[in-house]
């Protein structure tokens, strides 16, 4: 604690570059002792972010065709991206699946939170926990799960429909994945952004409450005049969660694509498309550069995102 | 001071070794490391060979393999069938570490791996010494000149497999036209009987068989030119068969879903689907998947698939597999050894053949009395193999199959989607797919011609 900024500003205008060399020593001392105590983030951080982002970036600058062999090729593979047809509407589809998805999953995970902070019961406590077990069960058997219960032989809907003497439509044919896939993953994540917009609602100090009723605010007023403002914060952390996990969209899709009856194409998100190029037509350099382009898609989004949403003192105002 | 430094640089330090752990226990795999194995190694001093393959019976074959062999032994893994294998292998190939020595193929995907130089010419490790016990045909659907990159195993003759108690309910016999195929369907639907077949997105080699039965030649590929590559998926013979088949599903005769999945094989069992266009090797499939009995034992019967002109029948084939000495092998001399050895005892292929899970190609096997004179008990005693698929298989021409395979039929997949979705015309889909096949091998660098 011997180089605060107060004692190097009380020293003398042109003094203030000397140190003496055991100064000196001391403080490569604490940079070498911070160093290594961020060591074991950044040796992760480097081999399993950084040095991969760099391969897929080198990757992604090169052409290589059955034919034709590996060549470089600029930003070739990048403007093939943005003019490929199959991307476009995969970044088409999760922009709307954004649009739509996400204030569903707002409004349901916010009105629970509300209720689960009104209600001090046990009941209360045992649905929160039920409420938020779906966020507990891995994605990929979430996605299983749903995709016999959407099966038109095994699933509900078909006995449903058989009652009535109907044929059960798949909700993962062409004209009802999108909401198939709507409720999948608003089942899966509305429990999690509940359990963060809970916390933040139980931080709130209780004497502001006291003070509503005091002023005699009714219960509606108090959730939506006092709570609601409160939690806004958390509103946007999960809105910018979701913004980005809803771009990257693979999971679900990719597991439940071999039931869909061809409804999901090997093309339905960007994400999936580039697994599929890699992994399917063997084009690693196409699809490294399908991934930077959707990297900068995200970018994008959250970037307007945050702007419009920035308020005083935020690190975009 | 110091001993904050020593903390981190201590802990520094054990990460790093965690890290070192992962990457040491994660390399080998594949050639090397034969520790994933799904069935015993009998002869624990032998070298081994790595084999992926998907048959059903695979570990009896296996079994057979390693009791026969005390110089080699095969330590076998299934990874998946069809598409999900070769997704491994692909990767596998472009990582240039991780495929197998020898690895199951089925005949249309050997120029797709080929042509990336994944595949070892194994003429030069001896393979023609089993070249006799295959038809010139079946021989050459795995060569390219002198060289040979597979040992055949099973073939597919397509026919149409039908429930007798459907069509004996509906008064129908088995229709030889596809014109009558689709006067059945209607009568079946109008006395209110169940779908009369499927078109399922997920099986486009069919289609494109189908195809090729009225005339269509999809690619024209010579691999002793690889950067030439012929494309006609829009012909008219292409473009009538998708329309046929889009208008049976327009009209509601058939089903649109997906083949394979436990949807598609309960309403096999269930009998909602009077006809099956299909394989000679598809009922080992079925049996496997619980068809064919109970109730519904031997209500299964197969016929010669329908044609467009009855006066000249056409033989076309889906599936039937090979096995191909990838060139990550660590010992190629051996591998040859497996792949022309494995699943070629006759103990295996009699396995197969009686299970129905191969349609094998061994001439010794298609010459035998047993397997001729087969009464099939899937098929209620029926000699299917005689009045049905021996002919189909004689009368079998062979395809040529595009370098570019996996892409193509990913791309008819998704326009069969469309088809089944009511959303675009059979002729429609023809156009899509070639317009995006043409754009793709282009950009791969092939010279394209009509």
């Amino acid at each position: 604690m011997t180089s605060s900024p107060a004692i190097v500003s009380a020293r003398a205008p042109g003094a203030a570059r000397v140190r003496t060399p055991g100064q000196r020593t001391a403080q490569r001392r604490k940079a070498f002792t911070g160093w290594m105590f961020i060591a074991p983030f950044g040796v992760v951080f480097l081999l399993f972010l950084v040095a991969p982002l760099l391969y897929a970036l080198g990757l992604s600058l090169f052409t290589k065709g059955l034919a034709t062999g590996t060549q470089f090729a600029w930003f070739a593979n990048y403007i093939a991206a943005f003019t490929d047809p199959s991307f476009l509407r995969g970044v088409g589809f999760v922009v709307s699946f954004s649009l739509v998805l996400i204030p569903i999953q707002m409004a349901v995970s916010l009105a629970v939170a509300l209720v689960l902070d009104a209600v001090t019961t046990r009941f209360a406590r045992f649905s929160r926990l039920v409420i938020f077990l779906p966020y507990a069960i891995p994605a990929v058997i979430g996605a299983i799960m749903w995709g016999f219960l959407y099966s038109p032989t095994f699933g509900p809907l078909g006995q449903l429909f058989g009652l009535v003497g109907a044929h059960a439509p798949s909700l993962l044919d062409g004209d009802h994945v999108f909401g198939g896939l709507i409720n999948v993953v608003t089942w899966q994540w509305s429990g999690y952004y509940m359990i963060i917009i809970y916390a933040a609602l139980q931080g709130i100090d209780p004497t502001i409450y006291e003070a509503a009723k005091i002023d005699g605010a009714n219960a509606r007023q108090v959730a939506f005049r006092i709570k609601l403002p409160l939690v806004t914060n958390a509103l946007l952390l999960i809105l910018v969660f979701a913004l980005i996990g809803t771009l990257q969209f693979f999971t679900e899709p990719a597991v439940l694509r071999p039931v869909s009856n061809g409804g999901i194409t090997p093309d339905f998100t960007p994400n999936l498309y580039a697994y599929t190029t890699a992994f399917s037509y063997a084009q690693f350099n196409y699809a490294s550069a399908m991934s930077f382009a959707l990297g900068i898609v995200v970018f994008i989004c959250v970037y307007i995102f945050l702007f419009l949403t920035r308020k005083r003192g935020s690190f975009l105002s | 001071m110091k001993k904050k430094a020593l903390i981190a640089a201590v802990s520094a330090v054990a990460i790093a070794m965690t890290l070192a752990a992962c990457s040491s226990g994660g390399s080998g795999g594949g050639s090397s490391a034969a520790k994933n194995c799904t069935n015993k190694i009998l002869v624990k001093s032998a070298p081994v060979v790595t084999v992926w393959a998907w048959y059903p019976n695979m570990a009896k074959v296996v079994d057979n393999f390693n009791n026969g062999h005390k110089d080699v032994q095969v330590c076998w893994t299934n990874v998946g069938q069809g598409g999900d294998e070769y997704n491994k292998f692909q990767t596998a190939v472009a990582a240039g570490k991780g495929a197998p020595d020898v690895v199951m193929l089925e005949a249309d995907h050997l120029a797709n791996y080929q042509i990336q130089g994944a595949l070892v010419d194994i003429s030069k490790y001896g393979a023609n010494s089993v070249k006799k016990n295959f038809s010139a045909g079946a021989w050459k659907d795995v060569s390219v000149g002198k060289a040979v990159y597979a040992a055949p195993i099973d073939g597919g003759p397509m026919a149409m497999i039908y429930r007798k108690d459907i069509f004996a309910k509906y008064g129908i016999t088995p229709p030889t036209t596809w014109a009558e195929y689709q006067e059945d369907a209607q009568k079946v639907k109008t006395a209110g009987g169940p779908l009369f077949g499927d078109l399922g997105s997920n099986v486009p080699a069919v289609m494109m068989a189908l195809q090729i039965q009225k005339g269509a030649t999809p690619f024209t590929y010579d691999p002793t030119k690889p950067k030439n590559v012929g494309i006609s998926l829009d012909d008219s013979a292409s473009k009538d068969v998708l329309d046929y088949w889009a208008g049976l599903v327009k009209d509601g005769l058939v089903g649109t879903q997906d083949q394979f999945t436990a949807d598609y094989i309960s309403g096999v069992v269930g009998g909602k689907y009077a006809t099956y266009i299909s394989a000679a090797w598809a009922p080992g499939y079925l049996s496997g998947a619980g068809v064919g009995k109970g109730a519904d034992k031997g209500q299964f019967a197969s016929a010669p698939l329908p044609q467009w002109d009855p006066s000249s029948p056409v033989s076309v084939n889906w599936g039937g597999s090979a096995f191909a000495v990838t060139t990550q092998a660590t010992d190629k001399k051996l591998s040859t050894e497996v792949a022309t050895g494995l699943y070629a005892d006759s103990a295996s292929l009699e396995d197969g053949w009686k299970n129905q899970v191969i349609f094998p190609l061994n001439q010794g096997v298609l010459k035998s009395d047993a397997f001729i004179n087969a009464e099939v008990a899937f098929f209620d005693g029926q000699t299917v193999n005689k009045d049905i698929y021996i002919p189909a298989e004689n009368a079998y021409e062979g395809f040529t199959y595009s370098p570019f395979q996996v892409y193509y039929y990913a791309q008819l997949q998704a326009e069969l989607a469309k088809v089944n979705a009511g959303k675009e015309s059979g002729s429609e889909a023809a156009a899509a797919v070639q317009a995006s096949v043409v754009a793709y091998a282009k950009k791969q660098g092939f010279t394209v011609t009509g």
